[in-house]
Order: structure tokens, then C-alpha cells, then sequence
């Protein structure tokens, strides 16, 4: 490809032709405001906070979708320029229900910051502000038009990244917002909650649904017995909320800081992955060994991707595997197993879990996830890593002094690291493989890597011999992705066996509960390769490293749930879908 | 009745089928035939051309020729075009709107009275206009509202 030479600020780089200003101004070391532009899913330029002077051009141009020409001499901080941003700010700023005192994006809003370093008046235009309802309806999100920018970013996750599109931007000047058809709430639409709009939206206008006051509550009770357990993909992604890079493992440090709120035990879901491998492994192979059976068989671990299908494709629900996500796998194992085990009744335990994920406060509330039985839910609050931040912050613990080598509680706190790689796109599917390949052999493998089902790519597939059958797998993360692997299992083209669907692109590490990354450093980094990497890292030196290995494990089997698939684990372990109507 | 609509309309999307930006000109027909774009017609296009059912709101919410609603029996058009509204249209279209209570582009609940806004109908000289149902009122004031109202509502 062609370079260009041009400079900005007087430094000249050297770019590929067709790259944009913005990308050359950070190469030669300047910044660029964005607030519509997010990398590799938002263009619309429509908000113009990222105006720059080209010599020679009297108008000033969006450096988001100006690409580079041969000899320019952009200049993106002369007073003109700052002085457009800055009106540019100040009149986003009339509009807008400024809030910053209480709203949970304070310190890691793009448009308080932005406000901040252009020294805004914020009161500088008065005039006319909307006043919207904010949309409370579901259990997982809320919108608040109040604080809406108009930048879109949602509207691209919503309709291109995740094919849902159950939001866009309606009526037009002073009343345009960003709504759902026929003003309908987000309850009353098909939207999955997968929360990826939360996580691009530059605001407070969009947040998960608080649940850490009903957290409160059960650890303020003094009858309950109050367990926690942490998603694979919390400890990744922690960290960035109390400063650490994208991509640190504080792993220990999160499990110490939910003891010092007053959790009684600590648990790792990573061990109800395990089971749910077992569960989900032994499945397969007996659809294989059916002539019968549906296939291909698909994961259901993901609560907005189920929720996807259930919307999109009912006709093709026999397709997901029956078992629970590991979630309720977990709350169902504490509230019989370890209920017993314990010696308390399952209502007097509360199962609290920290997810990346929004839909997990969806799931926890679906028919047939009582174990115990009816009226015992086998979760009762699920808060996400934002929220966990949230509630370290608010208890005054001090995250950095934390021990990083805590440990989960025992006996059954500990999975392995096939449950971890979960948290990532392929990461079910790998820990799968490493199961039922020693499962259906009876041998032990001697490389357990299955790299084809590793990195960020949307969809990727394989072939693997087992026991002299070839299997066709494929692993999909992003709704765009599974809606297309789906139309192909519709039009009867699939020549899998079995899939693995992520809703979030990239996997749980890249989930709508997850801290939130601004459109700067997004620039700079991949988020879910990078928290990824923690994932399999800690994977590739770990001992145990198989679900089928892990002692507790072994346990569970030997003393309740007898053997994968079994009657006891059908009704604890396994559940059932619903057709759910678009509108 | 509607199965015919219906069917007519299923032929509208088969001839649109390879045209370029065939949506509005989806949403245009449908409301030819439908009268007005109900929730189940949006969908219908939406599924049709694979495009977000939000996005074809979005588009009946950006354009006011599109309608929402089921027209009411009686259609009350006042003229906003720029010789109307200087000559007061503005305040017509308002006290329309106190006297029926709906906003212009909506239909009473009792399914009688639509009321919209138009742009200007080429009579300037009379301005400021309204038609109801197509009949055309010149010169109207504040006060006109009340004797057309009036005729209507005993009507
Ligand atoms: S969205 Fe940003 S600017 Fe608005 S109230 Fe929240 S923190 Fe402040
Ligand atoms: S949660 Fe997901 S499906 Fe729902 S509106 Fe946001 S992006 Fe769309
Ligand atoms: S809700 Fe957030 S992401 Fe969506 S348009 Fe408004 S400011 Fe942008
Ligand atoms: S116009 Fe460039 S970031 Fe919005
Ligand atoms: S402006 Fe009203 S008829 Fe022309």
C-alpha cells in the first residue's frame, strides 16, 4: 500500500494512504477528541468535538473521517480549533442534565472529561432542555435520554454488532432521541441484554439496573448465609477500575476485597464451568451416538444469546444444549449439594454472583432456575465487575493493599483452568475438547491447546478426529455472527456438530458489565484479546488445567450428583427455553 | 379487507426487491394503502429488507408525512407553510390541538379527529389556511377554530 507524508502540529509522520487524521495525530503523538467516532464500530460524525485545521482549508474538518492527502499540514490545537470544541461542548452541555455529583459515569464520563480539560462553562447557554422519563422497566438497564449525546455508538452495537436493533434515533432537531419502536420500553422490545451499548456509550445515559442495595440487604440479614462467586472473566478486568493496565490479574486481590465486604464464603464459578463441561460434554457425545439426536448441539451459556435465540430462532431451540450456565449451575449446587452439606436450609442461603454481564440479572429470574425448589431461586442477586468496583469504592477498601495471593474458600472453591478460559470466545469450546477427547479415547492427550478455537476472530471453525469421527466445530462470538451461523442451521447449509455461542464479541471478557473502556484508549488497545490474555496465561502454567481432572469435581459426582447426566443432575443442572414473541 | 391490503402490499415489497434504498419507498406505499404505518406494516419491511425495526421507526418518526395512527374520520390540516404560519397558522394549529387534545400528527382516542400539520397547499393568498377533510378554510383566526368545531361536532 501507498504512504503519505504529512505533519501534524509541525511533526511529520508517515502513514498508509486512506488512513484517517485522527489515527495519523496519534501516531505523531497528539490527541484528538472523540465523542460519535468509536474504533471499528462508530462513524458518523455527527458531533464535531473532533474538528482540526488543514492548511490551506478554511473550513474546519472532522479529523474522525478526513483521511490523509500527500503534503498536508493538519494542525489540531490552534485557538480556532479549541474554540470550536469548546462551543461545540458547551452547547452539548445546555442540552444536557448535568448530574455529575451522583451519576455513575462521574470521573469516567468522555463528556466530563472532555467539559473538563476545555475549561466549559457549563451554564454558558440557556435555553430550552428536554426532559425525557428515564426508561427503569427491565431488570438490567437503564436508559436516561436526559444524558443522551445523540453520538449513536449504542444505535452500531444494537443494530450492526449484535443484529438486534431494537434502538434508533427518531424525530428530528431539538426533539430527536434515541428511542424504541413506538416509544415502547426496553421491556416491551426484543433486546437481548446484552448491555454492549452500555459499554460504548460516552454517558451516564445508559447503566446497568443497580442491584447492590439488595446486595446490601441479604449481607445485613442476619438468618442468611451469604455466598459469592465470581464470573472467569471478573478477575481480568477488575483492575482497570482501581488503575491497573487493561490486561493485569487481580484474581487475589478481588477475593480478599469480597471477604473484607463480609461475604461468608468466596467462591469461583470457574468450578461450576467445570460442571458444567461435564454436563454439557456428556451431552454431546450422546447426541453424537443418537442418529435421532438434534445437531448441531449449541452452548448455552450465555444468558443474552439465549434470550437472542429464543426471540430470533424458537423453531431451532432443540439446537442448545438443556444445561444451565455455569451461573446457575452454581447457585443450584449451593443451594442443594452444599446446602446439605452445610447442614442450612436453602432459604436460609443467598447465592450473590459478580459477573460481566447484564443479562445475568435477566437469567437469574427465567422459569425452571429453582433447584431447591419453586420459590427458592438459585441466584438471588447478581451484580456486575462495575458494580463490584462500585462497592469496594463505597466500603472504603483500599484495593491496592489487598494480599494478591488470597485464595477462594475450600472445599469447593476452586475450578481449574478450563473453567477460566470460559470467560473468553472459544474458551468453552477448548475446555469442552480437552474433556470429551479423553472422554470418548479413554486416553490421556498429550496436547490439550486446541489454538484454532483462540483470538477475537468473529467466527472460527475446525475439524477434529474423534475416535476416528470428524467433528465440525465452530465458535461464534457477537450476535452478527451467531444470526449467521443460525440462518445456515435454518437453511439446513451447517455442516457442524457442535458450536459455542458468545453474545458479547469476544466473550465474557468483553461483556456489558465489564468496566468501561473510552473511545481514547480504545484506539490503543484490543480489550478483549488483552484481558484474554490474562485468561490464558494463567491457563497455560496452571496444574489443572482439565474440568474433568478438578477434585471438586470428583466430589460433586461422588457424593451427589452420581454421574454427568444422571437423573439428579438433569433436575439440578439442566433446564428448559421458551418462544418469546418480538413485539 | 386487510387480507387484501396485505396482499397487495406482499406485491409492493416483490417489486422492490432489487431497487436501491427501498425503504421509504416501502413505507411510502404502505401508507398509500394502509392509510397510516401500524406496527405490524413496519415489521413487515423491517423483516423484508433485513434492516432493524427502530430504524423504519426512526424513519416514520424523522418524517412527518408518515403516520402513525389510524386516520380519524375527520382530517384537520392546518397550513404551517412560511405565508400561513407569519399570519398566525401557528395559533390555529395550537388551539386545535387544546380544543381535541392531541398533538398535531395524532388522532383523537375516540378515533374522529386527526389533526396534522402541512406544509404550504399553494394558497397562499388566502393565508392562513386549513382543510378539513380537503375542504379549504382561508383566512382563518383563533376564533374560526370554534365555528369550525362547532359545525363538526354537531354534524
Ligand atoms: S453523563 Fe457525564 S456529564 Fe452528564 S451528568 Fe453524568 S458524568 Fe456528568
Ligand atoms: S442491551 Fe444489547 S440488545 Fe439491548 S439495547 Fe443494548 S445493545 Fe441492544
Ligand atoms: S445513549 Fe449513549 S451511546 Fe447512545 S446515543 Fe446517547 S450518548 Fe450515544
Ligand atoms: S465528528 Fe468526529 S468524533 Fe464525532
Ligand atoms: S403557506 Fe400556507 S398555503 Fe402557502
Amino acid at each position: 500500500m501507498k504512504n503519505i507524508n504529512l505533519t501534524v502540529n509541525g511533526v511529520p509522520v508517515t502513514v498508509p494512504e486512506g488512513t484517517r487524521i485522527l489515527d495519523a495525530a496519534i501516531k505523531a503523538g497528539f490527541k484528538v477528541p472523540t465523542l460519535c467516532y468509536m474504533k471499528d464500530l462508530c462513524n458518523e460524525s455527527s458531533c464535531r468535538v473532533c474538528v482540526v485545521e488543514i492548511k490551506g482549508n478554511r473550513k474546519l474538518m472532522t479529523a474522525c473521517s478526513t483521511v490523509v492527502s500527500e503534503g498536508m499540514e493538519v494542525l489540531t490545537n490552534t485557538p480556532k480549533v479549541r474554540a470550536s470544541r469548546k462551543i461545540t461542548l458547551e452547547l452539548m452541555l445546555s442540552n444536557h442534565h448535568k448530574e455529575c455529583l451522583s451519576c455513575v459515569r462521574s470521573g469516567n464520563c468522555e463528556l466530563q472529561t472532555l467539559a473538563n480539560e476545555y475549561g466549559c462553562d457549563a451554564e454558558k447557554y440557556e435555553g430550552a432542555m428536554n426532559s425525557y422519563d428515564v426508561d427503569d422497566a427491565t431488570e438490567y438497564l437503564v436508559r436516561d435520554n436526559n444524558k443522551c449525546i445523540l453520538c449513536r455508538r449504542c444505535v452500531a452495537a444494537c443494530n450492526k454488532v449484535q443484529t438486534v436493533g431494537v434502538i434508533d434515533a427518531g424525530n428530528r432537531g431539538f426533539a430527536t432521541r434515541i428511542a424504541s419502536p413506538f416509544e415502547k420500553d426496553l421491556g416491551g422490545v426484543p433486546c437481548v441484554a446484552c448491555g454492549q451499548c452500555i459499554n460504548v456509550c460516552p454517558t451516564g445515559a445508559l447503566r446497568e439496573k443497580d442491584s447492590i442495595k439488595a446486595v446490601e440487604k441479604l449481607l445485613a440479614d442476619p438468618e442468611k448465609t451469604v455466598i459469592v462467586g465470581t464470573a472467569p472473566s471478573v478477575r481480568a478486568a477488575l483492575g482497570e477500575e482501581f488503575g491497573y493496565p487493561i490486561g493485569t490479574d487481580t484474581e487475589g486481590r478481588m477475593v480478599a476485597a469480597l471477604k473484607a465486604i463480609g461475604f461468608d464464603k468466596v467462591f469461583d464459578v470457574d468450578m461450576a464451568a467445570d460442571m458444567t463441561i461435564m454436563e454439557e460434554g456428556t451431552e454431546f457425545i450422546s447426541r453424537l451416538n443418537d442418529k435421532n439426536a438434534v445437531l448441531p448441539m449449541i452452548t448455552s451459556c450465555s444468558a443474552g444469546w439465549v434470550r437472542f435465540i429464543e426471540f430470533n430462532y424458537p423453531e431451532l431451540l432443540p439446537h442448545l444444549s438443556t444445561c444451565k450456565s455455569p451461573q446457575q449451575m452454581f447457585g443450584a449446587i449451593m443451594k442443594t449439594y452444599y446446602a446439605k452439606k452445610i447442614g442450612v436450609a436453602p432459604e436460609n442461603i443467598a447465592v450473590v454472583t459478580v459477573m460481566p454481564c447484564i443479562a445475568k440479572k435477566f437469567e437469574k429470574l427465567r422459569d425452571d432456575e429453582c433447584a431447591a425448589g419453586a420459590g427458592i431461586p438459585d441466584i438471588d442477586e447478581s451484580i456486575t465487575t462495575r458494580e463490584l468496583a462500585r462497592m469496594i469504592k463505597n466500603y472504603g477498601i483500599n484495593f491496592n493493599a489487598l494480599d494478591p495471593k488470597t485464595e477462594f474458600d475450600n472445599p469447593i472453591g476452586k475450578g481449574s483452568t478450563a473453567g477460566l478460559i470460559f470467560g473468553a470466545t472459544g474458551g468453552v469450546m477448548e475446555a469442552a475438547l480437552r474433556t470429551v477427547a479423553e472422554t470418548v479415547t479413554g486416553e490421556t492427550l498429550e496436547n490439550i491447546d486446541f489454538k484454532a478455537t483462540r483470538g477475537t476472530k468473529g467466527i472460527k471453525e475446525a475439524t477434529i478426529t474423534l475416535a476416528g469421527k470428524q467433528i465440525n466445530i465452530c465458535v461464534a462470538s457477537g450476535l452478527a455472527n451467531a444470526r449467521k451461523i443460525m440462518d445456515d442451521i435454518k437453511a439446513g447449509k451447517s455442516k457442524y456438530h457442535f458450536i459455542e455461542i458468545m453474545a458479547c464479541p469476544g466473550g465474557c471478557v468483553n461483556g456489558g458489565g465489564q468496566p468501561i473502556v473510552s473511545s481514547e484508549k480504545r484506539n490503543l488497545v484490543d480489550v478483549a484479546k488483552t484481558r484474554a490474555g490474562v485468561l490464558y496465561k494463567k491457563d497455560k502454567k496452571d496444574a489443572l488445567r482439565k474440568s474433568h481432572d478438578n477434585p471438586v469435581v470428583n466430589t460433586l459426582y461422588g457424593d451427589y450428583f452420581e454421574k454427568p447426566n444422571s437423573h439428579v443432575a438433569h433436575k439440578t443442572l439442566h433446564t428448559s427455553y421458551v418462544k418469546r414473541n418480538r413485539y | 379487507m386487510t387480507e387484501e391490503k396485505d396482499k397487495q402490499f406482499g406485491e409492493v415489497l416483490e417489486s422492490l426487491k432489487d431497487v436501491p434504498g427501498p425503504v421509504m419507498m416501502a413505507m411510502q406505499k404502505a401508507q398509500e394503502i394502509y392509510g397510516y404505518l401500524p406496527i405490524e406494516v413496519q415489521l413487515r419491511i423491517a423483516d423484508y429488507f433485513g434492516v432493524p425495526l427502530a430504524t423504519v421507526y426512526g424513519i416514520a418518526t424523522f418524517y412527518s408525512q408518515f403516520r402513525l395512527e389510524q386516520p380519524g374520520q375527520i382530517k384537520i390540516a392546518v397550513c404551517l407553510g412560511t405565508a400561513c404560519y407569519v399570519k398566525g397558522s401557528g395559533g390555529v394549529i395550537e388551539k386545535f390541538g387544546r380544543m381535541l387534545g392531541v398533538e398535531p400528527g395524532h388522532t383523537t382516542p375516540d378515533g374522529r379527529f386527526t389533526l396534522e400539520a402541512t406544509r404550504c397547499i399553494g394558497c397562499c393568498g388566502l393565508a392562513p389556511v386549513l382543510t378539513v377533510n380537503g375542504e379549504v378554510y382561508g383566512k382563518v383566526t383563533e376564533d374560526s377554530v370554534d365555528e369550525i368545531m362547532a359545525k363538526y361536532n354537531n354534524a
